[in-house]
């Protein structure tokens, strides 16, 4: 059972193990419904063919930072309750996707998309106008854990306060519910009320997790969320999307080929604006399609 | 003395390199020693300034000194419709500057692009505005407040009461000219403390569903709120000092009451210290309350000073990684 392994995973790393023999040792979760093979470069569906359903369909993307194109013609469905990893060179263009699949983009002036992304069904650039709704289905943890100088309490209950939930006892359960969904219950219930910059930059980032899950979303974006950790931290942060995955659609860039391999049951491979290759996460990392995709993961480029 | 050169240890077929000759350059002692005197001149110049005024002035400050108006054509009583005009003319101001800078930042910094025309437009206006001398903005709130603001409400709703009500020099249009005055002030700071916060903290906002004006409410104001108290209290403390600006706009050379509406004129420690030194006729008689004004305008912008500071390091404490 891949849920029992993970549970060993996490007392294991609780044991100060060095990073390097857990890297080593731990098995790699079993990726699941290993017959779904996503393609790159099609644009149509296939959930027909699986069965699993798609939480995300992005087609015929094209993406522009004022005149530059970053995305060409992105096409990737996205299963539900799955860990898709994204990878690929710097600059390859994996974040400005993530961060369109909930409009982050459309923060930063001067960018365009052309395309559709689909949330289940809905298509999330012309059939939503409030946004905050959109980005309560669709949570995001970002690179640097950005906690807001607010108590530990405050900033989980942001997202919900923002969103009109003013009911005190329901933020209060939310909040320890979140909390105890990334593990960090233990560790804070006792500081709840000090201000979040006086945990550790792991329990920050695990924080920053908490938050988004406090308002309940169904998709979790994660923009490289462990790489400013340590390895004990990064252990707790993976082994956190491992218990994750049974609720949540999780998308996650990552620099670090050995997480994505770890965690990911689907691997998208990204260079230069271009989808390249996407499947299963086993495959992308024993057998590609593509020569360009094992340079990369063996670490002959990139 | 020169080096002597170096050798390496180098692979045999390395050809022999011209040992380098270093010229010496002298101790340093020189360049220090200058800058010493330079900041050595700077110290000496405040210890005599702020030496003269304190000596002068400190046997004059009394509780009766600080509570008490001239008399005898100021050359006796004390100063206390000044300090009172003072406070209401900085209030006033502060209520004034603070609303209008800190909108206008957010709106430079949250609402426009960076480097597009309207941007760069405003900015070039707060920029010639922080350029204008004191006497200038004076004469043009005696122009704009007094005369056309003032004189056109009495004109407007004031044309049977038979003097002017608003169209006179007023505590209101002295504290305009001076919200005008310091405006820039108030904006820069303000704009310097949004500059700081981390885009990931907006972004972080904005992923929770938070609308902009949400987050600026919530995570941007708050954390600019150091920034946005030292520009309010580096404008007041500047509005303080200023003189050219209310001479027109309101301040009075002597008062028997104090102000208590809005369209009242009022004493200011400025301009009394203004008045006493160029308009006294016996300038050895008021030479000791002359000091002691000094001495507490001074104490006044000090105390504002230190207040900024104050709060400043307690809200900073609040959030380490800043």
């Amino acid at each position: 059972m891949p849920e029992d392994k993970h549970h060993t995973d996490r007392n294991r790393s609780d044991t100060n193990m060095s990073p390097n023999d857990r890297s080593i040792e731990t098995p790699r979760p079993e990726v699941r419904d290993a017959g779904y093979v996503p393609k790159a470069r099609e644009a149509k569906p296939h959930d027909r063919e699986t069965g699993l359903p798609n939480k995300i369909t992005v087609e015929h993307q094209n993406f522009f930072y004022g005149s530059h194109q970053a995305l060409h013609d992105i096409s990737l469905l996205i299963p539900e309750k799955r860990v898709t990893a994204l990878i690929g060179p710097s600059g390859c263009g994996k974040s400005t996707f993530l961060r369109t699949l909930n409009r982050m983009n459309d923060t930063i002036p001067g960018t365009r998309m052309e395309g559709t992304v689909r949330l289940d069904n809905l298509d999330i650039y012309r059939d939503i106008s409030d946004l905050s709704a959109l980005r309560t289905r669709v949570g995001m943890v970002f690179q640097r854990s950005n906690p807001f100088p607010k108590s530990v309490f405050d900033n989980v209950a942001y997202g919900l306060r923002v969103n009109g939930v003013k009911d005190k006892r329901i933020v209060a359960e939310a909040v320890e519910d979140a909390l105890r969904r990334s593990f960090l219950w233990e560790e804070v219930a006792d500081k709840l009320d000090k201000n979040a910059y006086l945990l550790s930059g792991g329990q920050q980032q695990r924080l920053c997790i908490a938050r988004a899950l406090a308002v309940r979303p169904e998709v979790l974006l994660m923009d490289e969320p462990a790489s400013a950790l340590d390895p004990i931290s990064t252990a707790k942060i993976e082994d956190l999307i491992g218990e994750l995955r049974n609720n949540y659609t999780i998308v996650i860039v990552t620099h670090n080929m050995q997480q994505a391999a770890r965690i990911s049951d689907y691997t998208a491979f990204f260079f230069e604006g271009h989808l390249i290759e996407y499947d299963a996460t086993r495959r992308i990392f024993t057998k590609p399609s593509l020569k360009k995709t094992e340079d990369y993961v063996t670490g002959r480029f990139g | 003395m020169t080096p002597s050169p170096v050798t390496y240890p180098m692979p045999a077929d390395t050809p022999e390199l011209t040992p380098l000759e270093f010229k010496p350059r002298g101790s340093g002692a020189f360049p220090k020693t200058l800058t010493l005197v330079a900041a050595g001149i700077i110290a000496l110049m405040l210890f005599v300034i702020l030496g003269n005024i304190v000596l002068g002035g400190i046997g004059v400050i009394s509780f009766d000194f600080l509570s008490s108006p001239p008399e005898n054509g100021m050359e006796g009583g004390g100063i206390f419709p000044a300090i009172f005009g003072t406070v209401f003319l900085v209030l006033l101001m502060t209520i004034a500057v603070v609303p209008i800078g800190v909108l206008t930042a957010i709106y430079l910094q949250e609402y426009t692009r960076p480097g597009s025309k309207i941007t760069r437009l405003i900015r070039i206006a707060i920029n010639n505005l922080a350029g204008v001398p004191s006497i200038v903005f004076g004469l043009f709130g005696l122009g704009f407040f007094v005369a056309f603001v003032g004189g056109g409400l009495d004109s407007i709703f004031f044309s049977d009461s038979g003097g002017p009500v608003w169209g006179q020099p007023a505590i209101i249009w002295a504290a305009a000219t001076l919200a005008l005055l310091t405006l820039p002030v108030v904006i820069i700071s303000t704009e310097e403390a949004l500059r700081t916060i981390p885009r990931e903290i907006k972004d972080a906002s904005y992923a929770l569903g938070a609308t902009k004006l949400q987050t600026i409410r919530r995570v941007i104001l708050p954390q600019a709120m150091p920034g946005i108290l030292t520009g309010g209290i580096l404008a007041v403390s500047r509005g303080a000092g200023e003189v050219a600006p209310i001479m027109f706009t309101g301040a009075a050379y002597y008062l028997p009451y104090l102000p208590t509406k809005l369209n009242d004129q009022f004493m200011e420690l400025g301009y009394h210290i203004y008045v006493m030194a160029t308009q006294s006729p016996d300038v050895e008689a008021t030479k000791p309350i002359l000091y002691g004004t000094v001495l507490v305008l001074l104490l006044l912008t000090f105390l504002l000073n230190f207040t900024a500071v104050i709060i400043r390091s307690k809200l900073r404490a609040r959030r380490p990684n800043a």
